[in-house]
């Protein structure tokens, strides 16, 4: 049945090479959170300020990152931006283009979040004489982010499977990238992208049980 | 208003790329959900235990890039099993079985929102499983799930833009395509997002509301 | 002293607050009875500002309290209100609730506002509950957390909004005798309240509002020995 001749020694022998991709891969989904959970909040204060622009921007940023693909977000900013002359290098391109993702579907789940905060919270916190500002970050939004860990789990999870799409702007230093180019090279396409989603549903893995661990140690009320 | 070389011919070219991204994605949204109830009711009929291979399967979907699902099925059917298969059959089945994962999520949490003593009260009116599953808990799991489902309907349409990657030609690459000819993405890329846009919003947003009618009963 | 000239309040078209006229002094402790929606807890909460006035003045020794130029952080750490449903900070730990104002809104360095917590909860009774979380305590444990918390930042005046009405009526007798300890240490108070019989013990004076109207304010065995008011009279009757 099977007139292939399967060379894992091969593929195996690349192994090292696509570790450390990986490597890459879990740095460039890491910074796309950070900076995409300072997006979020940056948008959910947009939100909450009354200010009609700013409530204006958060919501446009919010609806075009979860009405488009992700690699159309990705395209836009590396081609998109080309066209104004800017050129970013593919790691960058992809680092945006995922936390920009990442801002707008954070963003939602921090406003799911705020609606399961009661608004008596904040009242609390101005009666005792905080200001607004004050009152958001040492009551409300420590609540929110420890109502949303589980979301922002899931969505850094995203963001590892995302940074496969780095394909279309030619990123060859993350895991997908080194495995396409030793495919380029080798043509031992099964043997290597099986190895690389065995090293993808490993660190998927060890993110969303080291994340169970996280909340248990941080939420002990 | 537009000053672009884009002619006739190239709008004919997006809109079949357009055509092909609805096509894929309708298909597997149907074999999908189709498979994905299958899962979803089995798994809750028979228990986490027995269901466990299936979930382990149904999760490895959940992750692994699509990208990477994509390659390694095209790369297993014609080269390890030398079965001659177009790309979007490939594209297709991949995506297929990916919905199905998730939708055997949603439906599970469907049913299991389905509170037990209603599911009591039906049997011992006398109705069968069937009737059961048929009359009580399909409903009412139904308006659990259509909010959700509808966000996994829309988020296969986004994905679709994914199947380039075994050779099947919808907006995305169409779009790609163009600009490397004409030398405009500003405006070509514009045009993609907005086909995508106008599609997801207004039923992203008709989800939302449904959610909301449905929550305050 | 708190002096509330002619207040008027509507929530879109029902007026809550129809001209309400009232001072209270330095040292004082006032309490307001009367039936829902007679605007009672209302008043409390346009005292602080956390809710407008359509008409009228309000001043706290001397500031008014709804006026544009008026810093309301500022105020508000001269006055403490504590609220029916507590409230607490569900992320911190009791001591760490009590001090959250005092070190942000302060500015009081960590170590002294400790101090400062501790002897707050002591002087509450929840001296052995610092390290423990809110949410793992009794409603009673956690009002008198709120009054603890509301003492830290040293106000000038404590205005108690139906501060027993959500707890299990095992649980009122704590919170009551904390009242009872504040009002004796010389604290103004002024104390939305259904306990008529605390009401009767510990206010100077004691104020029936109906209706969004303050229709009698009297020293206690007057206004329940000796009701003029005919909407006090079936009050009384009633809740006895």
């Amino acid at each position: 049945m099977f007139n292939y001749n399967f060379r894992w020694n091969q593929a195996l022998n690349s192994l090292p090479q696509m570790l450390e991709g990986a490597l890459v891969t879990i740095e460039i989904a890491l910074l796309s959170m950070l900076i995409g959970i300072a997006v979020a909040i940056l948008l959910t204060v947009f939100r909450l300020s009354g200010n009609r622009i700013l409530s204006a921007i958060a919501t446009t940023w919010v609806e075009i990152a979860r009405n488009t693909p992700a690699l159309f977000q990705i395209y836009m900013v590396h081609f998109g931006l080309g066209g104004f002359g800017i050129h970013l290098s593919p790691f960058l391109s992809l680092l945006i283009g995922i936390a920009f993702n990442n801002a707008g579907y954070l963003a939602e789940n921090f406003r799911g979040a705020l609606k399961a905060i009661p608004d008596t919270q904040a009242r609390a916190a101005r009666s005792l004489g905080m200001s607004a500002g004050k009152a958001f970050r040492h009551v409300v939004m420590p609540q929110m982010l420890r109502i949303s860990f589980l979301p922002m789990t899931n969505q850094m999870v995203w963001a590892i499977l995302m940074t496969s799409l780095g394909a279309v702007v030619a990123m060859n230093t993350d895991l997908y990238g080194v495995t396409s180019e030793l495919n380029a090279r080798t043509f031992r396409t099964f043997e290597l992208f099986a190895i690389a989603a065995v090293i993808f549903y490993v660190i998927t893995k060890a993110i969303t049980l080291s994340a169970r661990v996280l909340a248990a140690r941080l939420f002990r009320y | 208003m537009f000053d672009t070389a884009l002619n006739a011919n190239d709008l004919i070219f997006l809109a079949k790329g357009a055509g092909m991204t609805l096509v894929v994605t309708a298909i597997s949204v149907f074999f999908g959900t189709v498979l994905g109830i299958v899962f979803g009711v089995f798994r809750y009929q028979v228990g986490p235990w027995w269901a466990a291979p299936l979930t382990f399967v149904l999760d490895v979907f959940r992750s692994i890039p699509l990208l990477i699902q994509l390659v390694l099925a095209n790369a297993f059917v014609t080269t390890v099993l030398g079965i001659r298969i177009s790309g979007f059959t490939v594209a297709c089945g991949v995506l297929s079985l990916y919905t199905a994962a998730y939708c055997a999520e949603i439906v599970r949490g469907g049913i299991e929102s389905v509170p037990l003593t209603l599911r009591r009260a039906a049997r011992s009116l006398g109705l069968s499983w069937r009737q059961d599953m048929t009359n009580i808990v399909m409903p009412l799991a139904t308006r659990v799930a259509l909010p959700s489902w509808i966000g996994l309907a829309l988020g296969v349409m986004k994905d679709s833009a994914l199947v380039y990657i075994v050779q099947v030609v919808e907006l995305l690459k169409s779009t790609q395509i163009l600009i490397t000819r004409l030398q405009e993405p500003l405006f070509l890329l514009m045009v993609c997002g907005a086909f995508y846009f106008l599609i997801s919003f207004p039923i992203a947003r008709f989800g939302g509301y449904l959610e909301k009618r449905w929550s305050h009963d | 002293m708190i002096e509330i000239q002619n207040v008027r309040k509507s929530f879109g078209s029902l007026e809550v607050l129809k001209g309400i006229d009232l001072t209270v002094a330095k040292g004082e402790v006032l309490t307001i009875i009367g039936g829902s929606g007679s605007g009672k807890s209302t008043l409390l909460t346009c005292i602080n500002g956390l809710e407008p006035i359509d008409s009228g003045k309000i001043l706290v020794d001397g500031t008014e309290v709804h006026a544009k130029a008026t810093d309301l952080n500022k105020l508000r750490q001269k006055i403490g209100i504590v609220f029916q449903q507590w409230n607490a900070f569900p992320h911190l730990t009791v001591l760490e609730n009590v001090m959250l104002a005092p070190r942000k809104v302060l500015g009081i360095p960590k170590a002294r506002a400790e101090e400062i917590a501790v002897k707050q909860l002591t002087h509450v009774g929840l001296a052995d509950k610092l390290g423990v979380y809110p949410t793992r305590m009794s409603g009673g444990q956690q009002q008198r957390m709120a009054i603890a918390r509301a003492l830290a930042m040293s106000p000038d005046y404590m205005l108690f909004d139906e501060v027993t009405s959500a707890l299990d009526p095992q649980l009122v007798g704590e919170v009551l005798d904390t009242l009872r300890m504040l009002a004796s240490e010389g604290m103004t108070m002024i104390c939305v309240t259904h306990e008529m019989k605390f009401a009767r013990e510990v206010s100077d004076r004691v104020a029936f509002f109906h209706k969004g109207v303050m229709a009698e304010i009297a020293p206690p065995a007057e206004l329940f020995g000796a009701p003029k008011d005919p909407e006090l009279q079936k009050f009384l009757a009633a809740t006895h």
